[in-house]
């Protein structure tokens, strides 16, 4: 991980992503392996003499305390001068606009409010690493957006690296400058948002990141055979020989004018059996003739064949993905 | 309508059970001790349809006069506040052990924390005295040791008394400490961690603090009990320590001075009071 990066820590429940951000924390300990921090392994140091702050899910503001007190708790740890804390955590709580509310306790907070005043307690000590266990979760909808954003803008002001753990693959991909997918504890992919987004490497990231269509066949002469389907994908790179799986978003897919026929190649023909309207876009469900089940995206101006009726459908070579697994 | 339904139990019972009970000690406190069954004039005397006062506050008045009546409750307060500072102590690491321990073993953590309960209090206080005594198995295996030559005044003595104090009020301090400390959420102490805090000082800055509550209830809960006890000062300690429970007792079973009784029982009760009123300030504070 480099210095000042937002990294992200996309799965879903029990994929070990929080126990990933606790062993960096130090509440738990490696069976086998080492976290290293700038090539020194942190094993042997117990939690408080980590160099890391840590915005737990939940925040776990302390109750009994003030604003003001909770964001000089770590200051005050670390041996500070009292002009200093009073300094430092003025500073912090104006960095996230509560600088009138630090007489408050945590239960006269909302949400947000709590969310930031956790994120500045563990920023104040100037970590050279943030953890930030599910730091949007508890918040409703509308506001997740904005505090994502203003997450980011803190973490490029302050330089300090961020790991966040998140099960929500539409925030890691707008926050985060790379992206570590895991999968039943193990990594499974990491990259930047769109690297991930445009080539999964696994069947596992292709399904979790934006479900796309995975299709199975068997490749020989740089064509892929796909039965279940009922279709020949042709990637844009040959795939190897042999069984093989590819990745094909749904919105890459595209719905070719009543009459006309699906291309022999990168197409196919199907019954749309379910339609759905999402807002920015609508959602088709397409039987293949091979029996297989396609999701299909299209932007919400576009008029959607109507459910039971036949429709061909076409893509790009370049939107065939070749799984590596 | 629904709600006086529901709300007529309770108060029936409050009215039962403490309104009356507490008038008629008023007006025991209030009457003319007297030779007969029951020993006392009543305070109000009927004549021709009209109630006529006769009562008196002598009772009350040999209460501050006595200096016997204000000792003893001193000497009582003194040791019910020992009782529970004992109880505290001991209960907080038992409970914080008990809060911490894996969720399938506290069940049976706090079996063995009310097991007492399973026996009769004055048998647990009998097995004390067979414990201790002159004779008793404590005495005996010092002896047979040779440790000890002459057997210890171990019984009847101001910490056999503090034993037994302990031993029957320690699952009171319990209880309402682990109920606190185990609502604490443990990430907690661990953001005072990554704060950098050492363990005992998140211990100190956060568990502390937050479970005075519970603390608090715990104390009470073995005090107030612990300063009217007559039968553990009775039965394990000190011949000449007359705490109030045992004067009390005295007056009305052994003088039968029954409004000189009801006196101390109000006066002991507005003394126990103040403490709780003091604790729900504290609740309502937080």
């Amino acid at each position: 991980m480099a210095p000042g990066e937002f990294l992200a820590l996309l799965g879903g429940s029990g994929s070990g992503k929080s126990t990933l951000l606790r062993l960096v924390a130090g509440f738990e300990m490696p069976d086998a392996g080492r976290v290293l921090l700038d090539g020194a392994d942190l094993a042997p140091l117990p939690p408080h003499r980590r160099p890391v702050g840590m915005v737990f899910q939940g925040y776990a503001l302390f109750p009994h305390l003030t604003v003001f007190d909770n964001v000089a708790y770590g200051l005050r740890r670390d041996g500070a001068a009292r002009a200093e804390i009073a300094r430092r955590v003025a500073e912090a709580l104006a960095l996230v606009g509560l600088e009138r509310l630090d007489r408050r306790r945590p239960h006269q907070l909302s949400g947000g409010q709590r969310q930031r005043v956790a994120l500045v307690r563990a920023l104040v000590r100037r970590p050279r690493v943030m953890l930030l266990d599910e730091p949007l979760a508890a918040l409703d909808a509308g506001l997740r957006e904005r505090t994502g954003l203003e997450l980011r803008a803190i973490q490029r002001a302050t330089g300090a690296a961020f790991v966040m753990v998140t099960h929500d693959q539409a925030e890691a991909l707008a926050l985060a400058d790379r992206v570590a997918v895991l999968d039943q504890g193990r990594l499974a992919q990491l990259g930047t948002p769109v690297a991930l987004y445009e080539r999964p490497a696994t069947r596992f990231v292709a399904g979790f990141l934006g479900a796309a269509n995975v299709l199975e066949g068997r490749a020989a002469g740089g064509v892929i055979a796909c039965a279940a389907a009922g279709c020949t994908l042709r990637p844009a790179e040959t795939p190897p020989e042999g069984p093989v799986a590819t990745a094909l978003r749904p919105e890459r897919i595209r719905v070719l004018p009543p009459g006309a026929a699906a291309p022999a190649e990168n197409g196919l023909a199907g019954t749309v059996t379910e339609r759905a309207f999402r807002g920015e876009s609508w959602l088709l469900v397409v039987r293949a003739g091979g029996g297989q089940a396609l999701r299909v995206v299209l932007p919400a101006g576009a008029a959607p064949p109507a459910a039971q009726t036949p429709v061909a459908l076409a893509w790009d070579a370049a939107s065939v993905v070749v799984l590596a697994g | 309508m629904c709600r006086a339904l529901i709300l007529a139990p309770p108060l029936l019972w409050l009215a039962l059970f403490v309104a009356a009970p507490l008038a008629i000690l008023g007006a025991i406190a209030l009457s003319e001790p007297a030779a007969g069954i029951p020993p006392f004039a009543s305070p109000l005397a009927w004549d021709g349809g009209w109630p006529r006062w006769q009562g008196t506050l002598a009772s009350l008045a040999a209460l501050v006069e006595d200096p016997l009546y204000a000792e003893a409750a001193l000497r009582a307060l003194r040791v019910a506040a020992v009782t529970g500072a004992l109880c505290l102590a001991i209960a907080y690491p038992m409970a914080l052990c008990i809060a911490r321990a894996r969720p399938e073993r506290r069940p049976l953590l706090l079996l063995l924390v009310l097991l007492p309960f399973w026996t009769g209090f004055l048998l647990r206080m009998s097995a004390w005295i067979g414990l201790l005594r002159d004779e008793g198995w404590i005495n005996g295996v010092l002896q047979g040791l040779g440790l000890t030559q002459a057997p210890l005044p171990l019984l009847y003595s101001e910490a056999a008394l503090m034993l037994g104090m302990v031993h029957s009020y320690l699952p009171f301090a319990v209880l309402p400490l682990f109920a606190t400390l185990s609502r604490l959420d443990p990430a907690l102490e661990e953001a005072a961690a990554a704060l950098g805090a050492r363990p005992a000082m998140a211990f100190w800055t956060v568990t502390l603090p937050l479970s005075l509550p519970g603390a608090a209830a715990g104390f009470l809960l073995a005090f107030i009990p612990a300063a009217g006890e007559f039968v553990i000062p009775e039965l394990l300690g000190p011949p000449e320590a007359q705490l109030i429970g045992r004067v009390l007792w005295a007056e009305f079973f052994q003088n039968r001075d029954w409004p000189l009784a009801a006196a101390l029982a109000l006066a002991l009760l507005a003394v126990l009071v103040l403490p709780i009123l003091l604790f729900q300030r504290l609740e309502v504070r937080r």
